[in-house]
């Protein structure tokens, strides 16, 4: 992967502004030792690593503000990260640039149950959010399925999904508030407790945009009172057709599933093996279809969905009789990463987005490319919103073998993009995606995305090298280019 | 009078900017022309008429995607959803009776309003269910962003920064929006006789239930009066309007169990499918305040700090108000008068950690008055950074929502 070449300049002065941070957030917070900054050298998509300059750890928003103003004025360049869990590297560290960690904003600082909202520090895992406000009987919705240990500033800078999102949203749409620091170390407010901003929607703009526009340091959240019964069904399927029918005769009898979730035979196979949650081993596919809401409401709807299962030839249906039952329909679901990882040392999850009628076709395709590139893959996809995460199975030891995986994922993401859909769905673009956003975005599209980018960010200081595969210089991207100064169509209707 | 331009595809639409950017002709952007008395007055030269950008283009009920013309009217919208048991679940409002205008409120316009109704409590704003879209920048150029599936995080999220921009940054000509199955059933539980105080302090307490309602609003009985439902003039108090939807045994089960919570608070009354569906109707197109000649605000802030800024605004001056979106959302009339008493309005406003838009008021007063609540200092010099990115030459409905902007 090809970064900016690094600025020698920058790595020469190192100590002096190893320094220089020292003073804004102490000793103990600057990290300039080999031993310590291998910890940060990759995020989740280990495949890629880098170790950073630096690992500066502030401690509170006027640290981060000072931070920031300082490697504006000395022009060192910064990557965010929050707890290292992004899929897309989009924490890679820089050589020539500085981590700034913000593991240290790890409080809850408000729960404000009467107007349904929580004032948080960006390092505070996903989980946690849920867990503080669970005995009142609320939560926040999106749960990626890193949710234990990711945190929510990453969140925000990922826009994470989850397998709730098809009926709860994605973090954009839990989201009421953020506080940020600009590269500058200005300090913004944005939003509130209120349902709409005034201004631009820059708190839509900001998440998601991958920790280059500015730097999270509190973040206000939707919460929602816990819906008080949740049943799952774990449906067999004959063929990947017959699922994929299933998927769209639920949405389309008006049922929208708390989570609608899909397993292939190999991810079937590889979970069971794992973990042992009585998973049909004879179905071709099987879908967890998850229903939450009141009793009455979900017993009826289960009821329906079994229905719309038959008609759709399921091999087998089971609905969960008890809270364990359903925790147990679900364990193969969230171990199918850990599961694929014993079948091979290594595996890559791809994270593309399809119009859901084109699944059978895309799954087909997926096997043909296992097949030519020899490599097994495994296929879990959040069926209700089109999200598919195919799993390449690998060995990095095997020369040439990453790149035989990478290649492949290419192409399962361009397919995903031909068929009509996206190259992620909900890990970010990141470096992973960042030469493929041309299979979706033509050089227009791109440089009204950068002009964004220079409108926060000027320097192209904060986390560059991520989403866009060539960096233009703000001063280019500015210049207007327009011709013609005469209205050119005189059969144009005008009155 | 203003000349209009109709751009019948989007390389005349480009070639029209091209024109205004080169010689700085400042234009009015037009879908179906429903909207022209909101936001501020502009000084534009000429009228961009995007009303040829209009037809649904693609829909398929179970994707739950529709894409259309942005000039689409959403009646036709609402129309073929509707055939398929489905709909803009962000509730688009219909301003016309408030602002008097008859013209047909387009998909295009509330999206770049980010106009929603009652649901936004439950379902989010029309930014929230833009998915993609096509526009041509004031760069002159076509570009696009997002697409035509419901969960996508490839690059920065445009559509969230282009809805609520009233059509400042670039002329939306083709929308991706996400749409939801209707529900079956829809009831309404009316507490009457609550005080605004106590009617938000019931709301917040339904929308922490597990009840999932999907409207909360007050009315005061002077308001209630002007309803066209006669359930709710007959109450003869105020109503706090509580809605359920979903199943029929779901929506019926949790009506009971939200009339047993508030029977305590008083009278309980219920509204069945016909007259629940008007009653929110006025609700989401403001009808309480329709031909009415005063200025009328729009303020969203906590919701549970409604009933308390009504309090403090009455205080200091003449207003009437009812409530939408559990208290987050107040609708406010006042005498227009010289400034339709912005100053206190937006002070309290402020206070209470929300943000006033005058929604209706005679132009000299929109032209005098900032009609959105100033920005703080450093996001108002970002908005103007990013105006700039897409229309460096401020031809784009400029000054719509800022001078300079």
């Amino acid at each position: 992967m090809r970064m900016p070449p690094p600025d020698n300049a920058i790595l020469s002065r190192r100590d002096t502004i190893a320094e220089g941070l020292r003073r804004i957030v102490g000793e103990a917070h600057v990290m300039d030792d080999e031993a310590s900054l291998k910890a940060y050298e990759t995020d989740a998509l280990s495949a890629y690593r880098q170790m950073p300059m630096l690992v500066v750890l502030p401690g509170d928003t006027g640290e981060v503000s000072s931070v920031l103003a300082f490697c504006k004025r000395e022009g060192v360049k910064i990557v965010p990260r929050g707890a290292g869990t992004g899929l897309s590297g989009g924490a890679l560290p820089l050589e020539d640039g500085i981590t700034v960690g913000l593991g240290r904003f790890n409080r809850i600082l408000e729960i404000d149950y009467a107007n349904r909202a929580a004032v948080v520090q960006p390092g505070v895992a996903n989980l946690t959010i849920s867990q503080a406000m669970d005995a009142a009987g609320f939560y926040y919705a999106p749960d990626p399925s890193s949710q234990i240990a990711c945190s929510i500033g990453g969140n925000v800078a990922e826009n994470s999904g989850g397998v709730h999102c098809l009926k709860y949203g994605l973090t954009t749409n839990n989201l009421l508030g953020v506080e940020m620091v600009m590269m500058g170390g200005e300090i913004l407010r944005i939003g509130g407790k209120q349902f709409d901003s005034d201004g631009y929607d820059l708190l839509g703009l900001i998440t998601g945009s991958e920790g280059m526009l500015g730097v999270i340091t509190e973040v206000t959240v939707r919460i929602l009172p816990k819906p008080p019964v949740a049943q799952a069904l774990l449906i067999g399927f004959p063929s990947n057709d017959n699922a994929g029918r299933c998927v769209a005769d639920i949405i389309a009898a008006g049922i929208i599933p708390a989570g609608l979730e899909l397993m292939d035979k190999p991810a079937i196979h590889a979970t069971e093996d794992f973990c042992n949650a009585g998973y049909p081993l004879d179905a071709e596919s099987i879908l967890i279809c998850e229903l939450d809401g009141p009793e009455v409401e979900v017993a009826e709807l289960v009821h329906r969905v079994g229905d719309i299962a038959r008609s759709c030839e399921a091999s087998s249906l089971r609905v969960s009789e008890s809270e364990a039952e359903r925790q147990k329909f679900w364990l193969g679901r969230k171990s199918a990463f850990p599961a694929a990882g014993r079948l091979a040392p290594d595996y890559y999850v791809m994270d593309g987005t399809i119009p859901r009628h084109r699944l059978a076709e895309v799954l087909a395709r997926i096997t043909d490319l296992s097949k030519e590139y020899e490599l097994q893959v495994a296929n879990v996809f959040h069926a209700g919103d089109g999200n598919l995460h195919p799993l390449i199975l690998f060995d990095s030891n095997v020369p040439g073998e990453l790149e035989r995986t990478e290649e492949m994922g290419g192409k399962i993401l361009k397919l995903c993009v031909e068929v009509g859909g996206v190259l992620t769905g909900e890990h970010g673009v990141g470096v992973e995606k960042r030469d493929l956003m041309g299979e979706m975005f033509n050089e227009i599209d791109l440089k009204q995305q950068q002009r964004i980018k220079c409108a926060f960010d000027e320097g192209h200081l904060l986390n560059p090298g991520k989403v866009f595969p060539i960096l233009h210089r703000c001063a280019e991207l500015g210049r207007l280019h327009v011709h013609g100064g005469e209205l050119p169509f005189p059969d144009l209707p005008r009155f | 009078m203003e000349e209009t331009l109709k751009p019948s595809n989007v390389n005349d639409l480009v070639q029209i900017i091209e024109w205004a950017v080169a010689g700085v002709h400042p234009l009015e952007i037009v879908g179906g022309g429903s909207k022209h008395a909101l936001g501020r007055r502009m000084q534009t030269e000429r009228t961009l008429d995007l009303s040829a950008f209009s037809g649904i283009k693609e829909y398929q009920p179970e994707e739950l995607v529709l894409t259309a013309g942005a000039a689409t009217p959403l009646v036709d919208i609402e129309a073929v959803l509707a055939e398929k048991g489905q709909m803009l679940a962000f509730e688009p409002a219909d301003y016309g009776a408030i602002l008097g205008s008859t013209l047909r409120a387009t998909l295009g316009g509330a999206i770049a309003c980010n106009l929603s109704g009652p649901r936004r409590i439950k379902a989010g704003a029309a930014r929230d269910h833009l998915l993609g879209f096509h526009a041509v920048s004031g760069r002159a150029e076509a570009f696009k962003s997002g697409g035509k599936v419901v969960k996508n995080v490839t690059g920065y999220d445009l559509c969230k920064l282009l809805a609520g921009s009233w059509g400042t940054l670039a002329a939306l000509h083709e929308v991706s929006v996400k749409v939801m199955p209707s529900a079956e059933k829809i009831r309404t539980v009316l507490i009457c006789g609550l005080d605004a105080e106590g009617a938000v302090v019931a709301m917040n307490q339904a929308m922490a239930s597990s009840h999932d309602v999907s409207g909360a609003a007050y009315l005061p009985a002077a308001l209630a009066a002007r309803s066209g439902v006669s359930y709710i003039t007959d109450v003869g108090a105020s109503v706090t309007a509580l809605r359920i939807e979903g199943i029929g045994l779901s929506a019926e089960a949790r009506c009971s169990a939200l009339r047993e919570i508030f029977s305590p608070l008083g009278y309980i009354e219920e509204l069945h499918g016909k007259n629940s569906h008007q009653f929110w109707r006025e609700i989401r197109d403001v009808m309480p305040f329709a031909g009415d000649s005063r200025a009328l605000w729009r303020i969203s802030l906590p919701p549970t700090a409604g009933a308390r800024l009504i309090t403090r605004i009455k205080e200091t001056i003449a207003a009437e108000a009812f409530v939408d979106w559990a208290g987050g959302l107040v609708w406010l009339a006042v005498v227009a008068g010289e400034d339709a008493s912005a100053p206190v309005v937006r002070e309290l406003a402020k206070a209470e950690g929300g943000h006033a838009t005058l929604l209706r008021a005679p132009g000299d007063i929109r032209a005098a008055v900032p009609v959105f609540q100033p920005l703080a200092p450093a996001i108002a010099e970002l908005s103007t950074r990013l105006k700039e990115s897409f229309d460096p030459t401020c031809v784009l409905n400029p000054g719509r929502m800022y001078a300079g902007v």
